[in-house]
């Protein structure tokens, strides 16, 4: 009874989406603010029936109902609860349900911090979002019913996959999802300026804190998705240029273009069809990943069961609303006008020429993703591109990105002298250089790539200080507490997201050139080596789950006479699927992890034993860290709240007179 | 309307026609070379009867289905309701493969074993399985070292191969049955066939 | 500076940058792209040697072996028409089984011998990857045509 009723909210709920996406849109173009207004509770209302659909399918995952086929195929009765309740997103039909109640919940929130903009606005944005929530409700009901019967029921469940069957697959999903679909609502309000011909600087800072916090999200899911990977696969890879992560990547890559293409068009008025089409596309590629993901069209370690029905219908679904959305740019946006002047120094040619460096490197993920699909096609033969591909590509295109990131700053809006400024970051950019030589030096690892890479990390680390200094002095006498309280949240959120790029790439790169790793055979009490630390394994025993057997080695890790750690990998049967899994053991620390996982036994009984040494890689997630937080101070600035109380009195006064 | 602001729509046009391109090459939907060709000859022990060899001439002049089973194979178990509900309708007699019982299955060494003690273990867990699930089977025959699935090309459990009257194999289903396959797919088959036949 | 001269300074710049990035993908396209053979393919010698691609097929039954030292692995790789040898050093994925789909990356060594470098296996217990599932399908049509 309760999928049953599922089922009906979901209906219920798809009806309400059509209504959003059709009555609001009539009002604004007919200028009736009744129509306009049946957006906000049809949004709210869908939002409660998908909100209750979900709950009625976790129900059946909980009371392990297995006369549902999605609970069968994804669920057992041993499973332990937290991963029955993640379990409804671990499958394609549940993960996509997922992604209408993340819309919804973007939608319910627009509804809700939308009261000081104009109503015919609002509207628009509704309907467009609207229309994309009824498309992928109707993709749900039509292709892909999470609550599809299955009858007789079966006596237990086929289990979770479980590789999913962990703590970082309980948070990653929703937050990626989170920030794809927020992507949707930058996308909204593109269209509904397009549509209204009203593209100004408002409607730029009206876009702003979405777009960051969409792109807050959608950065703590990726960083999420690899801190799984790192400790999941069992060998200490942290990235692999898998099609499903490229999916995620490409729209983070336009979404931090668009962000700072926002930031242009709200202060100087400047880049604005430029930026809408980044909002255009940075959602357009969010539903590119979804396509790839959920068709099958591209293989990839993220095996979902596919279905070429569903690859057509999301094919179909992606025509409509990209196609459309483009048609109306190439018909509205060159009416749009540019917007202030600059010369050819200024913050807006640093900007620009990040924003065109990063859209090449989106794309030039995009080709690599596509490319064997685009040989296959042309009958060209089977290929597969791998991480030298990307990475070939990518720090010649990133290279720039990070010294003009640091350089930017420096620079003021619309009109600057280039040889003050480099006057003014020339010392710190030779410093870094010299940092970068010396470190790797000293690290005993020159290559060309260390040296770049520790380079531009000192680069962002001296930069970032001299801004901060900077920035305080700028206003000689007053106290040192006013100076710093006059720096806003956004700026800091800037000055961090920034420093967080440095942290991260000091992680990439120590971790690329100084990790090692060693493959041995080990019997009770034998030893191996690796960087300075002593491995001893001290046997196996078994170490049974709920839902699997497993085996648990013991080894000791010492370095000299010092104790640093006792690691204890397991290799696992998941019993329900008979898969075999298995679980890495890692020792953290601030400067370096220790990582050990355990291979199979061998004939003589001894096991197989991969060891890993990963310096800094943990830099590579407070990176990642500090970006989010970045983007986290910047969508708080109080700038936006001040402004839109200021907005929202002019929009009254307007509705009086 | 300015032809430059034209440029993303027409990659996009691009980038979708090799997208629905893509979506024809699903490595699953890979006709099988067998299709409409005779199927390939075999003598296999009976599950009921180790003793008693069948062989594919036994079902001359009927249309059947051969399907591809283990008891370790994750999504026969998917399926198997609906073979059991195709055999109480009395729809079409099926023919059970069981395809590397022992040594298919990832959870045994089953390396080093003698042919007599795996066809026996097999023989077990075949019938523990059918016990447990139904069965939905005319009769099902061992391919314990799998030969016989390698000259249907089977690549994944489970398969069903429809064979017509004259022993050609007509079609070729690969993955779990399920309820809409059957009858949007299987069940008009097995009538086009029939009637042919 | 006059505001023509300036446009035509964004305008070349953006070229030269888009020209740098075309040519960039280009290199990298060349010189990382991975082929994928068939293992009827290498047999017939239509495999690069000393390049790098990837081979894929079942596991032959019986062909996993180890070496002394119990890392180093020795194993054939088939698409069931003909039979590759693979040499592997490291640990395999936990789903690499006989007679199961598998794909691997290396190079062909002058003996015939294929070193692998990395050894993917399929993702869950019933499918093949689809390169593995796409050399056995080939291998079929390939002695259908003769056969006839």
């Amino acid at each position: 009874m309760i999928p049953e009723l599922g089922h009906f909210a979901l209906v219920l709920a798809l009806v309400l989406a059509l209504v959003q996406a059709i009555v609001p849109m009539i009002g604004a173009s007919r200028n009736r603010l009744a129509l306009m207004a049946v957006g906000r509770p049809a949004a709210q209302g869908q939002f409660f029936f998908i909100l209750f659909s979900y709950a009625c399918l976790t129900w059946a995952f909980i009371q392990s109902d297995f006369s549902v086929q999605l609970a069968a195929a994804n669920s057992h009765s041993a499973t332990p609860l937290m991963y029955k309740i993640t379990g409804v997103w671990g499958n394609h039909e549940g993960s996509l349900l997922l992604w209408a109640m993340s819309l919804s919940l973007w939608t319910v929130a627009v509804t809700v911090f939308s009261r000081n903009l104009p109503d015919a606005f609002v509207a628009r944005v509704l309907g467009v979002l609207g229309w994309v929530s009824t498309g992928f409700l109707s993709f749900l009901l039509v292709t892909s019913n999470p609550f599809e019967r299955l009858l007789p029921a079966v006596p237990d469940g086929r289990d979770l996959n479980p590789l999913l069957q962990d703590p970082g697959m309980i948070i990653h999903p929703p937050l990626l999802y989170m920030g794809y679909v927020g992507f949707s609502v930058a996308f909204a309000f593109a269209i509904a300026a397009l549509l209204s011909g009203r593209l100004d600087a408002a409607w730029a800072r009206w876009s702003r804190p979405w777009t960051t916090v969409a792109w807050v999200f959608l950065t703590a899911g990726i960083a999420i998705g690899s801190g799984w990977a790192y400790y999941e696969l069992g060998w200490g890879g942290w990235w692999f240029w898998d099609p499903v992560e490229n999916a995620s990547f490409m729209p983070w890559l336009l979404g931090t273009a668009l962000m700072h293409s926002l930031a242009v068009t709200e202060k100087r008025g400047a880049f604005r069809s430029w930026t809408v089409l980044l909002a255009i596309s940075a959602f357009s590629l969010s539903l590119l990943g979804t396509f790839i993901v959920r068709s099958g069209v591209i293989t990839s370690v993220h095996a979902f069961a596919t279905d070429p029905k569903r690859g057509l219908f999301i094919l179909a679904l992606l025509v409509i609303v990209i196609g459309v959305s483009l048609l109306l740019y190439a018909w509205r946006a060159p009416k749009l006008g540019g917007g202030g002047s600059f010369s050819l120094v200024s913050r807006e040619t640093s900007l620009l020429g990040n924003n065109v460096l990063l859209s090449v490197a989106s794309a030039s993920v995009l080709l690599g993703t596509m490319y064997p699909l685009f040989l296959d096609a042309l009958g060209m033969g089977k290929i597969s591109v791998g991480p030298p591909y990307f990475e070939s590509v990518f720090i010649p295109l990133m290279t720039p990105v990070v010294v003009l990131m640091m350089f930017g700053p420096f620079l003021r809006w619309k009109d600057d002298d280039l040889a003050k400024a480099v006057r003014k970051v020339a010392p710190a950019f030779v410093a870094s250089v010299l940092i970068g030589l010396g470190t790797a030096y000293a690290v005993d690892h020159v290559s060309w790539r260390t040296v770049l890479g520790l380079s531009l990390a000192a680069w962002v680390v001296l930069a970032s200080i001299l801004l901060l200094v900077g920035r305080i002095t700028e206003r000689a006498g007053a106290a040192m507490g006013a100076r710093l309280r006059s720096i806003t949240a956004a700026w800091w959120g800037m000055w961090l997201a920034h420093l967080g790029v440095g942290v991260f790439i000091i992680g990439v790169t120590l971790v690329g050139s100084l990790e090692a790793h060693v493959d041995v055979k080990m019997q009770n009490g034998q030893h191996a080596e690796l960087a300075g630390y002593t491995f001893t394994f001290r046997g196996v025993r078994d170490a049974d789950g709920p839902n699997y057997d497993a085996a648990r080695a013991t080894i000791d890790v010492t370095r000299g006479e010092r104790a640093i750690a006792t690691l204890t990998p397991e290799k696992r049967l998941y019993l329900a699927q008979g898969m075999p899994m298995t679980e890495a053991s890692i020792d953290i620390g601030p400067f370096r992890d220790v990582y050990v996982s355990l291979g199979e036994q061998i004939e003589d009984g001894s096991w197989i034993v991969s060891i890993y040494y990963k310096p800094f890689i943990s830099w590579i997630w407070l990176g990642c860290i500090m970006m989010g937080l970045g983007g986290v101070f910047a969508a708080a600035d109080r700038r936006y709240r001040r402004l839109a109380a200021r907005e929202a009195t002019v929009a009254a006064n307007q509705r009086v007179a | 309307m300015k032809a430059k602001f034209l440029v993303p729509l027409l990659l996009f046009f691009a980038l979708a026609g090799f997208l629905a391109f893509g979506l024809t090459l699903n490595p699953r939907e890979v006709p099988s070379p067998l299709i409409d060709k005779p199927a390939p000859a075999f003598s296999l022990a009976r599950l009921d009867d180790p003793a008693r060899p069948f062989a594919l001439e036994e079902m001359k002049g009927q249309v059947w289905l051969l399907n591809v089973w283990a008891s370790w194979c994750v999504a026969c178990r998917q399926e198997h309701p609906v073979l059991v509900r195709m055999a109480q309708q009395k729809l079409v007699p099926v023919v059970g493969l069981n395809y590397k019982e022992v040594r298919g299955d990832g959870a045994i060494n089953a390396r080093g074993m003698a042919l007599e003690a795996e066809t026996a273990l097999a023989i077990e867990r075949a019938q523990r399985w059918l016990d447990d699930h139904g069965d939905p089977y005319v009769l099902s025959v061992l391919d314990i070292d799998g030969r016989v699935g390698i000259d249907f090309g089977v690549y994944g459990v489970p398969e069903t191969f429809l064979i017509d009257g004259e022993g050609r194999i007509r079609y070729k289903h690969i993955g779990p049955i399920t309820p809409e396959s059957l009858q949007q797919v299987i069940m008009p088959k097995i009538e086009e066939v029939r009637r042919a036949g | 500076m006059k505001a023509r001269s300036k446009r035509l300074m964004l305008v070349g710049g953006g070229v030269a940058l888009l020209v740098a990035a075309v040519a960039l993908v280009l290199s990298a396209f060349q010189q990382n792209l991975v082929f994928f053979h068939t293992p009827s393919e290498v047999a017939e010698g239509k495999a690069p040697t000393g390049k790098t691609f990837r081979v894929g097929g079942m596991v032959e039954e019986g062909s996993i072996r180890r070496e002394a030292d119990g890392l180093t692995v020795s194993f054939a790789i088939t698409d069931t028409a003909r039979v590759i040898p693979v040499s592997y050093r490291g640990t395999l994925p936990d789903l690499f089984k006989e007679g199961k789909g598998a794909v691997v990356q290396g190079k062909l060594e002058a003996d015939g011998t294929f070193r692998a470098t990395e050894v993917l296996a399929k993702h869950d217990e019933n499918y093949m990857p689809p390169e593995a599932a796409h050399a056995v399908e080939q291998a079929a049509k390939a002695a259908e045509t003769v056969s006839q």
